[in-house]
This record gives C-alpha cells, sequence and structure tokens, in this order.
C-alpha cells in the first residue's frame, strides 16, 4: 500500500530524513518510533503530498506522492501534529467542509460527518464551537477530519497526545478497529501505544531507520541471553555458589534487598532454559522462593538502545 | 469549480460567523452615510447659490455628486481591504489548518481563487450597502443609470485588485498584523505612484501613470467603458494571484 524508496529530505543543509526505504501492506497497522526530532513528521508530510522530498519516491495506494499527488491525497487521511482545526468552527460544520473538501457533497457528506462523530465519540459536542472544546476533543475532532473521508490510509501524526487515559485507550482502540479497511501510519514516543495497536514498529532516528519489523522480533534480537529474576527469602550466599555451578549460566548478580526479600538477577546463555533448574536449586536448599520471572526487554529498553549512541570520551 | 466555490464558502461563513463582517459593515455603512449626507448637502447648497445668481447651469450632478461619492467609497475601501483579507492565509498558517487544505485533493490555484473569491464577495456585500444612495437619489432627482453603473463596475474592479495584493500579502506571512499592513501599504503606493511622473522623463511618466491604480478608474467614474482600464485591472489582478499561487508553492518547498 505504501512503498517508500531511499527518501531524503534536507532542509537547509540539515538532513532530516536519510534514505529512508520501507513498505506497507494492506490492512497493516505500523508504528513510526523515534524520539523528538527524528523525521517522523517530516517523512509523514511527504506521505501527505504537503511537502516534497528532496531525492527519493514514495507511492501510497500505488501513485507516486509527486507525480500524482491529488490521486494519493484522496485516498490518504492526515492527522497532523497539531489539529488542523478552525476555532470558530461548529464540529459538524468543520468535519462537513473537510467531506466537501474531499470531494463529498451535501447529503454524502453530512451522513459521512455524522459517522466520523459517533466513531470518534464526538456526539455530546458536535454542535459546540471547537474553539471552546478541551484539547482533547480538538485531538478527537482532527481525527474524526482524517477519517471522515473513508481514506484507504491513514497517516496519524502522535494521535493521542493530550488526552487522559480513558480517551487514550479509546483512541488505541478506534484505531485498532480501522485497521484491516484501512492501513495506518502512527507515530508517537508513547512506547505502550506501540505495543497497544501496531502490528510492526520502525524505529527511525537522526533520520535513519534503525530497526523495522514486529514488536517481538525486534526485541528477541536485542535480547542478549536469559535473564532471570528471582527473588528469595534467605539463605543467599549458598544459593548464588549454586547456580553459578550451573551449565549455561554465565553470571548471577550480588543479592539486594527488594520486595520482601533478596534479589538475584541471572544472566544465562541464549539457547539454555535454566528456569526449571534454577527453582530445583532454590527449593532444595530451603532459600523460601518468593519469586521467580524471565526478564523480557521492554520496549522502553529496545528504544533506548537502539535510539542512543554512546559516545566515547 | 465546486472547489473553489467550497474553499470560498467557508471563508465567507467566516466573516460572517466572527464579528469582523459585522464591525466592518457598520463602519463602512456609518462613513458612507455620513459622506453621502455631507456631499449632498454640498451640493444642494452650491446648486442654491447658483439658482439665485442664476449663473449658468448649476453644478453637474455626476461631477459634484456622483464621482465625489464613489471616489471617497474607494478611498474608504483602501482602508478596509486590509483588514478584510489580512486574516485569509496569515490565520491558516498561525493555526497549521493550512495543513488540511494542502493535503485534501484540491489544486493550489483553487484555494487561491476560492480564498480570493470569498474576499470579493464580501466586498460585494458592502457593495449592496451603498445601493440605497443612488435609489434615495432618484426618487427626488434624475440620476444618470449608465454613469452609476460604471462607477460601481469600475469600484468592482478596483477593490478587486486591492483584494488580490490583499491576498498575495497574506500568503507572505503567519502574521495577520504584518500581512494588513503590507497590504495597506502596497495599495497607497499604487495610488500614489503617479506623483514621481510629474517631473519625469516620458517614458516614466508613461509607466507611471498606467501603474496609477486611481487614474483607471476615471474613465469609469465619467461612465465610460474603456477596454484599456478593464485589461488592466484584469491583468493586475491575474498577476497577484499567480504571485500568491507561486508563494504558497514555495511555501510548501521550504517548510
Amino acid at each position: 500500500m505504501i512503498e517508500v524508496q531511499a527518501l531524503s529530505k534536507f532542509y537547509g543543509t540539515r538532513k532530516a530524513v536519510d534514505e529512508l526505504s520501507f513498505n506497507v501492506e494492506k490492512g497493516e497497522v505500523l508504528g513510526f518510533l523515534g524520539p523528538n526530532g527524528a523525521g517522523k513528521s517530516t517523512t509523514m508530510k511527504i506521505l501527505t503530498c504537503f511537502m516534497p522530498a528532496t531525492s527519493g519516491t514514495a507511492k501510497v495506494a500505488g501513485y507516486d506522492v509527486f507525480e500524482q499527488p491529488l490521486e494519493v491525497k484522496k485516498r490518504v487521511g492526515y492527522l497532523p501534529e497539531t489539529p488542523p482545526v478552525y476555532k470558530d468552527m461548529v464540529v459538524l460544520d468543520y468535519l462537513i467542509y473537510a467531506a466537501n473538501l474531499h470531494g463529498l457533497k451535501k447529503a454524502a457528506a453530512k451522513n459521512a460527518a455524522l459517522e466520523a462523530i459517533e466513531k470518534c465519540g464526538l456526539g455530546g459536542v458536535k454542535g459546540r464551537l471547537i474553539g471552546n472544546l478541551s484539547k482533547g476533543y480538538r485531538q478527537r475532532v482532527g481525527l474524526a477530519q482524517a477519517i471522515v473521508h473513508r481514506p484507504e490510509v491513514l497517516i496519524l501524526d502522535e494521535p493521542t497526545v493530550g488526552l487522559d487515559p480513558k480517551q487514550i485507550i479509546e483512541i488505541r482502540g478506534l484505531i485498532k478497529s480501522l485497521a484491516g479497511d484501512h492501513t495506518v501510519i502512527l507515530s508517537t514516543h508513547i512506547l505502550p501505544e506501540v505495543q497497544a495497536t501496531c502490528s510492526r514498529v520502525l524505529i527511525i532516528n537522526q533520520g535513519r531507520i534503525v530497526a523495522i519489523d514486529s514488536l517481538d522480533a525486534i526485541s528477541a534480537r536485542l535480547r542478549k541471553g536469559n535473564v532471570l529474576s528471582l527473588v528469595v527469602e534467605r539463605g543467599t550466599s549458598d544459593l548464588v555458589g549454586k547456580i553459578q555451578s550451573l551449565p549455561g549460566v554465565a553470571s548471577v548478580s550480588n543479592p539486594e534487598r527488594a520486595d520482601g526479600g533478596h534479589r538475584i538477577i541471572v544472566t544465562a546463555d541464549e539457547s539454555s532454559d535454566i528456569r526449571s533448574a534454577v527453582a530445583k536449586i532454590a527449593f532444595s536448599s530451603d532459600a523460601g522462593l518468593l519469586e521467580l520471572k524471565r526478564e523480557s526487554m521492554s520496549l522502553e529498553d529496545v528504544f533506548v538502545k537502539l535510539t542512543t549512541v554512546e559516545h566515547s570520551i | 469549480m465546486r472547489n473553489i466555490w467550497i474553499v470560498a464558502r467557508k471563508d465567507l461563513r467566516g466573516y460572517f460567523t466572527s464579528p469582523i463582517a459585522y464591525l466592518v459593515m457598520a463602519i463602512f455603512s456609518a462613513i458612507m452615510g455620513y459622506m453621502f449626507f455631507s456631499l449632498l448637502n454640498l451640493y444642494v447648497l452650491q446648486s442654491m447659490q447658483f439658482e439665485q445668481l442664476r449663473y449658468g447651469k448649476g453644478p453637474s450632478f455626476n461631477d459634484s455628486l456622483i464621482r465625489p461619492i464613489f471616489g471617497n467609497m474607494n478611498v474608504v475601501l483602501l482602508f478596509i481591504v486590509p483588514f478584510i483579507t489580512m486574516r485569509l492565509f496569515a490565520e491558516e498558517k498561525k493555526n497549521n489548518t493550512i495543513e488540511l487544505l494542502f493535503t485534501a485533493p484540491i489544486k493550489m490555484s483553487q484555494i487561491v481563487l476560492g480564498k480570493y473569491l470569498s474576499a470579493l464577495l464580501f466586498v460585494l456585500v458592502l457593495l449592496l450597502l451603498t445601493i440605497p444612495y443612488p435609489i434615495a437619489l432618484s426618487v427626488a432627482a434624475n440620476p444618470d443609470w449608465g454613469v452609476i453603473a460604471m462607477c460601481y463596475l469600475g469600484t468592482i474592479l478596483m477593490i478587486g485588485t486591492y483584494i488580490a495584493v490583499g491576498v498575495l500579502c497574506s500568503s507572505i506571512t503567519e502574521n495577520q498584523i504584518v500581512a494588513g499592513a503590507l497590504t495597506f501599504g502596497t495599495i497607497l503606493f499604487f495610488w500614489i505612484i503617479k506623483w514621481a511622473s510629474y517631473n519625469a522623463s516620458p517614458f516614466w511618466s508613461d509607466l507611471l501613470s498606467y501603474l496609477s491604480i486611481v487614474d483607471h478608474f476615471e474613465d469609469f467614474s465619467r461612465g465610460i467603458f474603456n477596454t484599456r482600464d478593464i485589461v488592466f485591472f484584469a491583468s493586475s489582478i491575474g498577476l497577484w494571484l499567480f504571485l500568491t499561487y507561486k508563494t504558497l508553492e514555495s511555501y510548501s518547498w521550504r517548510s
């Protein structure tokens, strides 16, 4: 549905997007992840034909964004970083206007607007001035604007910014429900959002792709070995020695006081699963096992790992 | 065509859902009413003096009443147009709503024409407010409707040029005050551009008086339909709008 080939964008001499290439299949939800200024918004603006790229090509639904912008624009719904709403317009009128701009006529435009209002939970405020709405509602109006013409592709730049937790869950639910019929690209720096909504993640840093894959695959790739976290009540020094002698164990940390006991972190080779062996030792030495779990790399860790460059001093 | 109208209708509504339209209409009507009243009084006074002295034919209706009214109206509109046009693009840029327009499947030229049309239609509403004056005159006197029609046509073309300047100035900046001031300055400059021609070489003199906006209104105010003036106004409107188009195009290249 979306094909991006070696896309670059310069602002003056500053490279905002550097040779970006990726594909998005129909019905997929792609999470666009990166620190501030990584080039997320710029890429989205290029895909929506708001600004041209310096070099490279991008195709949306088979149409080139530079050669046939009108065809692309017809098929794309776009929610920019700041929702493009007119403060002096009423919600319903605004959505009808947005529908009109996308070629829907009188009754069709009104129906589309009402449908978008329904989907985004704006029923209670449809007769109010947008300027009098809270930030969260404006964001929803912006989202309604993006879906009002039932586009094939949705490009959402930080769609849940400024919403309260309940609204965030609703909007995520909405985005999930849109997947399948629509192809969605959404950018965010809220990591759990990606976990909650996206089937694939693209991590971008300083204009370059650092990783593009499913979340599990990315974190599996980064996970070096198995990490077990163990909390016991007593007898730690004895335990540490025994665990250390297990085959496949790389290192055992010194016990720390935590969670009403002592926490020991065990790192083993990737291939060896030592969970049951560790549990057995803990039982046999009567250490009072309180907790045993495998530490998986959280998205935060993945993100930080991929986007941080360590400078030597 | 439909797309132009969609853009124009939205902005035209925008004038009337904000206080701008009513404020401008109120100020314009008040000033025009006062001017009409004063000029009519002056005309009556002059006529009575002629009557008493039995000296010649008396002041001409067209020259002493109709033309000054339209001349003054054009000055008033010179002040008003910047307030009407300054928000057109500047506000959209400031509030980022320009992204909605630029990512909608409509052409840049349609956006420019739509914006232009909205301001033009609003000024036409203002001009409609002045229709009662000639009607009032026709009750007591016998005005030359041809001259009045030509005056209206000339005014529309002239204001159309002002608005095109305003649309360009609004597309340059995202600050409405800057847009308004630029518009006012540019129009005023083209009003007085002829002043330099009095002491210039024939070439410059001709060029400067050709560029003078007011000069092209002269014939209309005498009731003369001169294609030369029509061409001037049409081409300058076209030029300003073309520059707007280019400015907006470059905006997306640069931003």
